[in-house]
């Protein structure tokens, strides 16, 4: 049993945010934190270090609410506003950024477009299965020779009278592995981007498995291969095309990781901050000293700079003004805050801090990921510099 | 079958405990509330019984409004709906005494509590409740199925577990492991908003017990270390120090 098992984890609240929330959120963080601490934390370290997804997790969130909480209750979603999806990301990524991967996928890019640009009939048949994690959905934009260039994709499908024929392939894809639906973005003849909705099952798809990842080992990651899909008509998402449509679906998954990734922070200084105060150097508590305090303060400084700024994100997501570079500096920001403050918790760890015993090394090792996908660290930065100067910098 | 369950607002295990006004009161202060665990075992187990036979359950607590985060905690995990009698909670006898008048009338097959509070853990009021209202009180209550009109219980005894079986209704105290805690999950926070909570004015009642002074458990003094083979200055220690032996 490795020191991870017993999760002694209290959130930092400096700036008293707890007092802009309501009753409801305090009772669903709670809850998803009461939630990982029983099913995430005693197990997580070892799944990491196995590079092994529990797929009996995936039911566990269906059941306590975590997928699609923002998708009205009607479809099986939650109902819920943006500061208890932020909240509900937090918590989960608090106890891994894997875990909250697997939500955030399902939730934000196969939920969402499915509700957002879906028919009535494609809303009633998916959302209420992926809901309750009857289904794993993936979301396919990347390509191998296409990641910060979605526009130049090339899986492609062709209209072929009663069908659409889809072929072309999806790399580093979260859930692809075991998912049972794929919301899949391609280009039609003309070379417009749109949805489709892929199942297991038919004919010429395929999910080979991504091994050896050093980062979101707990989560499980792979390839989406078309080899002439025959693809239904009706699982067209006919709500929205071009490539505003997955962008979209990106805005709403990079706000939940901006919320994320304040988890992982928290759960990197929290550790620190209890480390410190046990560990005794010199004879005093390595709290005690003054380099260590400067990191603690200069941890919770960051935290609770990110906190508030979440928080306004929330608001504007909710009255439907948040714009797509107010969103990228949330999750720009909060991703190098939490990268740095897991390196700096690590140091008040010494080499404890290496050892599977503490979170820092796994949390600081996914967050290599959650830095590089849904837009890189720079694209975000460029995305910003578009919106500052007028000229974009990336084309 | 209907299931009244009775919780506390107490304060979260790890919180820390301190008094102000001359200790005579509890200072809450940045102190988190939560459902009484024991209460919050009876709780879960209610719910349990009402979804494998059908039913409802209520959930009652004598608070003040500050408890109505607590009770809507209750409703989220499955409660149907609640009751608040609107009063400082003082003493056992009180609290009872409020139970028991709401439900005299009100047509019960089980009432369910924890087996104590964990703030004054008096363990009292399931016992109390059974005496006004001339109904048996078991406790601790450890396992518990219903068929029919007849329960049949587990409770732990002294030096072993007694198996018992009795008729609807009667007063529960429980304790794990009758179920696990439930953890609300977000559809259940959603449908938790449109229950209903129903704030009932307290009887009249007196307390039996007047609280006088808190008192906080001595500081924990300096350790003494003294050496593994040294067993003959240890027993001096605890005999003529430490007076224990």
């Amino acid at each position: 049993m490795n020191n991870q098992s017993t999760d002694r984890f209290e959130s930092p609240d400096f700036y008293v945010l707890d007092g802009l929330l309501t009753e409801e959120h305090k009772l669903i963080r709670q809850s998803i934190r009461d939630f990982v601490k029983k099913e995430i934390s005693p197990n997580i370290e070892e799944w990491a270090q196995k590079a092994h997804f529990p797929y009996e997790i995936v039911k566990k969130f269906g059941e306590v609410g975590a997928f699609g909480p923002t998708i009205p209750q009607e479809y099986g979603g939650g109902g819920l506003d943006y500061i208890s999806y932020g909240i509900i990301m937090q918590e989960i990524e608090r106890g891994d950024s894997g875990m909250r991967s697997t939500a955030s996928v399902q939730g934000s890019l196969v939920m969402y477009p499915i509700y957002a640009f879906g028919n009535e009939a494609q809303r009633k048949k998916y959302l209420p299965k992926l809901a309750s994690g009857e289904w794993l959905g993936s979301f396919g934009l990347t390509e191998p020779d296409h990641g910060s260039n979605p526009s130049g994709m090339t899986t492609n499908f062709k209209d072929k009278g009663d069908h659409y024929l889809l072929n072309g392939a999806k790399m580093w894809i979260s859930n692809s592995p075991k998912c049972d639906v794929a919301v899949v973005w391609a280009k039609d003849e003309t070379g417009r981007i749109h949805g489709l909705i892929v199942e297991r099952g038919m004919e010429g798809f395929t999910t080979p498995e991504t091994h050896g990842k050093w980062s979101l080992r707990a989560s499980t990651t792979g390839e989406l291969v078309f080899d002439n899909v025959k693809v239904p008509k009706e699982n067209l998402l006919e709500g929205k095309s071009g490539l505003g449509a997955p962008m979209k679906c990106l805005d709403s998954a990079r706000f939940g990781i901006a919320w994320g990734a304040i988890g992982a922070a928290m759960d990197c200084y929290d550790s620190a901050r209890r480390y410190s105060l046990e560990r005794i150097q010199f004879g005093k508590p390595i709290a005690s000293f003054q380099l260590t305090q400067k990191k603690l303060s200069e941890m919770l400084t960051e935290i609770t700079k990110s906190q508030l700024l979440n928080y306004r994100l929330a608001q504007l997501m909710e009255e439907g003004k948040a714009t797509t570079p107010q969103i990228s500096m949330a999750k720009r920001n909060a991703v190098e805050m939490a990268l740095n403050i897991a390196r700096e918790a690590r140091q008040i760890h010494g080499g404890m801090g290496i050892t599977g015993d503490y979170p820092m090394m796994r949390h600081m090792a996914n967050l290599e990921s959650v830095v590089t996908y849904e837009g890189t660290h720079d694209i975000h930065l460029l995305i910003l510099g578009k919106e500052i100067t007028g000229i974009a910098a990336f084309e | 079958m209907k299931i009244l369950v009775c919780i506390t607002h107490v304060p979260d295990t790890t919180a820390k405990i301190s008094f102000t006004d001359d200790n005579t009161k509890f200072n809450s202060d940045g102190v988190q509330y939560i459902i009484g665990p024991y209460d919050d075992y009876a709780l879960a187990r209610a719910v349990e019984l009402k979804e494998a036979s059908g039913g409802t359950v209520t959930v009652l607590n004598v608070g003040t409004s500050e408890t109505e985060p607590t009770i809507r905690k209750a409703l989220a995990i499955g409660a149907d709906d609640a009751i608040r009698i609107d009063a400082e909670p003082t003493d056992s006898y009180f609290v009872a005494e409020q139970i028991a008048n709401h439900a005299k009338d009100a047509g019960y097959d089980l009432i369910m509590m924890g087996r104590e509070s964990i703030d004054f853990n008096g363990g009292m009021v399931h016992g109390m409740v059974g005496e006004l209202l001339g109904l048996p009180a078991i406790s601790p209550v450890m396992k518990l199925d219903i068929e029919g009109q007849t329960a049949k219980l587990a409770r732990e005894i002294e030096g072993g577990k007694e198996y018992l079986e009795l008729d609807l209704p009667f007063i529960a105290g429980c304790q794990e492991p009758i179920a696990e805690w439930k953890i609300p999950n977000m559809r259940g926070i959603m449908s938790a908003r449109s229950k209903k909570l129903e704030v009932l004015a307290p009887s009249d009642a007196s307390e039996a017990v007047k609280l006088q002074q808190y008192e906080l458990p001595p500081a924990k003094g300096d350790v003494k270390m003294i050496d593994a083979d040294n067993v003959g200055e240890l027993v001096k220690l605890l005999k003529n120090e430490a007076k224990v032996i």
